[in-house]
């Protein structure tokens, strides 16, 4: 009796002496390793399109991204589109739903260009720019740094003389990139007869 | 068929090895290899586009209407990756404009055109009679000056090739003229006729890179191009490797596979295992703009297909429409046209037939439709697995084609998308025609397309980030320079109320002197002396004083002269200032020393009396004085609060704007009680205060309101500036409260202006003495606010936006007119002050 109750004991002093030393060593990694802010929300924003645009209803693209890790819907970016609602589906492993057309339609890549010879010189869309890609000084007209500008609409608005134009960005040769395929749903004897592959050429 | 050509061919010494797959389709070399290479006719136009390469564009160097010469520069390489142009023959530039070029897409771009003048003058050239003696620089400037890019079709700028990057060791040099590609024929004329210009151009490669194996690789299915080839390097250490037919034994991997057994690794370039390899057509541009000085003009194309009657290999000017081109080799349109630029497996179908011969054009096929039919519709995939056991590049064409179509590009990348040379043999081999190809290149440019992007939403963080750090920073730095302003004004308060308390001294001198009046009224003989000797010191000492704080100001003055020169107009007036302030002081001082004699008991009396009653009802009004006061600051509290409100209101997002609204509203009649509680108080008082002690409630109240009236004045100011900068949703709001500031402000004046008048009127029958010397330093101090904030605006205005200038302009006025009125009350009260003074017994008499 007396055996099997030390034996108990041993057992049970055992387990509380694991637990204890775990538990302090669980405690101490927590506060060692703690890691600042949200990782998932830099992934998240790595994958939005930066435009930094508002139609998502945040002020930016951080906020709509720690909008998303909070548990907001990921179809509310349509200058990203179908393409990073895919992406962030994959990423959070959620289904991909469709854009939600309250915040915009996905459309084609847009560029502000400044009608130079209206400018004001306000500084208006200067101050409005949220990656500085509009050059100029007061007084003085004022330009869009092309290659710079994301399309996000945002100095339109506070144009006093609406003088910007938002024009699709110039799809040069460069960009351009073979079509995919049509797919055709279609077997064997849907073909006509004689019409077989050989050493037909794409 | 490949072994018909083998075994008339002597085996190469060297062991070959084979790559992975390739197929064998139809060679149909024989339609084009049977004719010598014919001169094409002079074009009635050249059209030359810009880009005939891969890199930058290259730059105009030529306007419209100019002559120029054949071999003139036209467009000069931009950047390093980048080649020249020039013209293939004399004449006019007649435009520079969009049109269509040989690209998949049919887009057009930027091209010269060229109108022949028939004389086909050459411009001059600088010809090397001996190569061996140029050195490798000169050689390499000579093949970028003659603008030569790789002539096998994928048109790299052939002097980068020329110059390999420094680490990489080049032992081996590879003449690719395996030509795989069925029809195509070109390089297979150009070395039966022209072998020695080949060997030379190689040679020259060689000699350039310095390198010590010189391998010709060739398909066995030339073999007249073999014989030339050998005939020509018969005396050099050049190696000719004859390897069998399989498509695609061309690929620049493959053929190095074949001949050295290395491979190159995937995203690598065969520079960095040490080999590089040339096209045929290439090295023998190379041989003549070396040799000769001839620029890239012309090259050699293999007009070929059914539809075509002269078919054979033709020497054409770059920039020759090929319509023209075919025109006159008897070329008829099928019933569905279709021209190939390319051989049938690689080459693209164009779009429009006036596009040009452009440096990498080494075949131009014009198929009927038996002879190349189109591909029939795709059928499911059965997973045969025939494209893995074809791919040359050893891939799962498959596993890619379902990535490809399913959009899982990051999979693709994963099995070597990237290392697929789209050469065609996987979509050739399958069973259910799928245009894998289309797929591959499709899945490349959307990921390519991704990465750009990619790279462009990073960049834009980063801007972003920046702009908002800067901005953050600016923030901060205002501010830190707000607190700075503020606390130097507090100083500069601080300091001002130090020589008020100074200067009410003299005042406060008064009425002490009248409380020792009592007691030296019963002893007259003796008090007039000792009240002098008191008042006398105490305004030495004021003068004193301000003369020293003076001093201290010519100091700043003389430090800020040195360091910042933008304080010192301020500074400057502040001197002024206290200048004057000294010299009263001083003239106080003077005149009470020549009065003190003169300075009659009776006022001392009178005074006195004032003084007495006034304290009795001082004390009897003290009573409602706490009350009005907590009065005033509940409706300030709660006026502070509605502003707060109605500015967070300004800002709000649209789903708070309810609340703010009822919050505003709410706050707006807790304000208006509170007014309304404090008027009705100060209404009572001033009732009870008319009827008892009209001399003391006015000072009392006109600070107070004068404060009230100067609150609310600069509010109104700061509405009407917001109203400026306002966005357009916020104007109305703006405007409204601006309005109502508007009022407030005229109500104040108006309650000042009342109050002011009520005391001046109890002043001049009561004690204008005491009154007009209270008043003055008040006058003096609310002169100074005026001047120094119309400064201010005077400064705003010299820096104010074209916008704001009117409004501005308007304010500095308003203040120019406050500032005059001050100016004007302050010397009359200064008048009136010098009149009582003057007259204290007969003014003291009345009472």
């Amino acid at each position: 009796m007396s055996i099997a109750l030390s034996v108990i004991l041993t057992a049970i002093v055992a387990l509380l002496g694991l637990a204890l030393a775990f538990g302090t060593l669980l405690g101490f990694a927590s506060v060692r390793f703690k890691v600042e802010g949200n990782p998932i929300v830099d992934e998240i924003d790595s994958l939005l399109p930066q435009t930094q645009c508002g139609q998502c209803g945040h002020p930016g693209c951080r906020p709509y991204a720690e909008g998303i890790a909070a548990g907001e819907d990921i179809n509310k970016c349509p200058p990203g589109g179908e393409t990073t609602i895919q992406a962030l589906a994959d990423l959070l492993d959620v289904e991909a739903t469709p854009l939600d057309a309250e915040h915009g339609e996905e459309k084609a890549k847009m560029v502000a260009v400044i009608r130079e010879p209206e400018c004001i010189g306000c500084t208006k869309c200067i101050q409005a720019c949220p990656i500085d890609a509009i050059l100029g000084s007061a007084k003085h007209m004022h330009t869009v740094i092309e290659s710079e500008c994301t399309g996000c609409d945002l100095c339109v608005e506070p144009c006093p003389v609406d003088c910007i134009d938002m024009v699709p960005v110039d799809q040069g040769i460069g960009d351009w990139h073979w079509n995919s395929p049509k797919d055709t749903n279609i077997i064997a004897t849907d073909r006509a007869p004689g019409m077989t592959n050989t050493g037909a050429i794409h | 068929m490949t072994s018909t050509h083998a075994s008339k061919i002597i085996a190469s010494t060297r062991d070959l090895s084979d790559f992975h797959g390739g197929i064998h389709p139809q060679e149909m070399k024989s339609l084009s290899n049977q004719t010598a290479i014919s001169k094409a006719a002079l074009p009635p136009k050249l059209i030359l586009p810009l880009q005939q390469h891969i890199g930058n564009a290259s730059k105009v160097m030529v306007d419209i209407g100019q002559q120029v010469l054949k071999g003139q520069l036209l467009a000069e390489a931009d950047g390093f990756v980048s080649v020249n142009l020039h013209a293939p023959t004399s004449g006019t530039i007649e435009s520079i404009s969009e049109q269509a070029i040989a690209h998949p897409s049919g887009q057009s771009d930027l091209c010269l055109t060229l109108i022949p003048d028939g004389q086909d003058q050459w411009c001059a050239l600088s010809p090397s009679e001996d190569v061996t003696q140029l050195s490798n620089s000169e050689i390499q400037a000579k093949v970028r000056q003659a603008g030569i890019a790789g002539m096998g079709g994928a048109g790299f700028p052939t002097d980068i090739k020329l110059q390999p990057p420094k680490h990489a060791n080049i032992e081996i040099l590879i003449l690719n003229a395996a030509e795989c590609e069925p029809y195509i024929t070109s390089d297979d004329r150009l070395l039966r006729e022209r072998a020695d210009e080949v060997v030379a151009g190689l040679n020259i490669v060689a000699s350039v890179l310095q390198t010590t194996t010189c391998l010709i690789g060739i398909e066995d299915n030339k073999p007249e191009a073999i014989a030339a080839l050998k005939a020509a390097t018969q005396d050099s250490n050049i190696e000719i490797c004859v390897i069998p037919t399989k498509y695609p034994s061309g690929g620049e991997k493959q053929l190095i596979k074949i001949l050295t057994g290395k491979e190159v690794p995937s995203g690598k370039l065969p520079a960095d295992i040490g080999i590089v390899c040339q096209n045929v057509g290439t090295v023998a541009a190379i041989y003549r703009a070396v040799r000769f000085g001839e620029p890239l003009i012309s090259r050699i194309t293999t007009l070929t297909g059914l539809q075509v009657q002269q078919r054979g290999n033709v020497e054409v000017l770059l920039g020759t429409p090929i319509n023209w081109l075919l025109s006159q080799y008897g070329y008829q349109a099928a019933k569905r046209e279709r021209l190939i630029m390319g051989g049938p497996m690689m080459g693209f179908t164009l779009t429009d037939t006036e596009i040009p011969v452009v440096k990498t054009t080494n075949c131009i096929l014009a198929p009927n439709e038996k002879e190349l039919p189109l591909a029939p519709p795709a059928q499911a995939c059965i997973r045969c697995g025939l494209c893995a056991d074809a791919c040359p590049a050893e891939l799962l064409p498959q596993q890619l084609y379902w990535f490809a179509r399913g959009q899982e590009y990051e999979k693709a990348e994963h099995h070597n998308l990237f290392d697929c040379i789209e050469c065609g043999a996987c979509s050739f081999v399958c069973p259910s025609s799928i245009p894998l190809v289309q797929y591959y290149r499709h899945a490349k440019g959307e990921i390519k397309h991704q990465r750009a992007d990619q790279q462009k939403s990073d960049q834009a963080r980063v801007r972003f980030e920046a702009r908002q750090q800067r901005l953050e920073n600016e923030q901060a730095e205002k501010a830190a320079k707000r607190k700075a302003r503020a606390e130097a004004a507090a100083k500069a308060q601080a300091a001002k109320k130090l020589a008020e308390s100074q200067t009410t001294v003299i005042d406060s001198a008064k009425p002490e002197a009248t409380q020792a009046a009592p007691i030296q009224a019963d002893l007259k003989s003796q008090t007039e002396p000792t009240i002098d000797v008191v008042d006398l010191s105490e305004l030495k000492t004021a003068w004193d004083e301000a003369q020293s704080k003076l001093d201290k100001m010519y100091d700043a003055l003389d430090a800020a002269k040195e360091n910042n020169p933008e304080q010192i107009t301020k500074l400057s007036r502040a001197v002024e200032k206290n200048q004057m302030r000294v010299n009263q002081t001083k003239q106080a001082w003077q005149k009470a020393s020549t009065k003190a004699g003169s300075e009659t008991k009776t006022a001392i009396v009178t005074q006195t009396e004032n003084e007495t009653k006034a304290e009795s009802q001082n004390a009897s009004e003290e009573t409602n004085k706490p009350d009005l006061a907590a009065l005033e600051t509940a409706y300030e509290k709660a006026d502070s609060k509605l502003a707060k409100l109605e500015n967070a209101l300004a800002n709000a997002k649209p789903e708070q704007v309810e609340k703010l609204t009822r919050a505003v509203d709410k706050n707006k009649d807790r304000v208006a009680t509170a007014k309304a509680e404090f008027e009705a108080a100060q209404q009572a008082l001033n009732q009870t205060d008319k009827a008892d002690a009209p001399v003391l409630e006015a000072p009392v109240d006109i600070p107070a309101l004068e404060l009230a009236f100067e609150k609310a004045d600069s509010k109104l100011a700061k509405l009407e500036n917001a109203l400026a900068n306002a966005k357009p949703e916020q104007v109305e709001k703006l405007t409204r409260a601006v309005d109502k500031n508007k009022d407030r402000v005229a109500s104040a004046k108006a309650e000042l202006e009342a109050a002011q008048q009520a005391l001046s009127q109890t002043d001049k029958a009561d004690a204008p003495v005491l009154e007009a010397q209270i008043d003055i330093p008040a006058l003096e101090l609310a002169f100074e606010k005026a001047d120094s904030k119309l400064a201010k605006l005077e400064n705003a205005l010299a820096n104010a936006k074209p916008e704001q200038v009117e409004k501005l302009t308007r304010a500095v006025s308003k203040n120019q007119d406050r500032v005059k009125a001050a100016q004007d009350e302050l010397e009359q009260a200064r008048l009136n002050v010098a009149a009582a003074t003057t007259t204290p017994v007969n003014e003291s008499g009345t009472q």
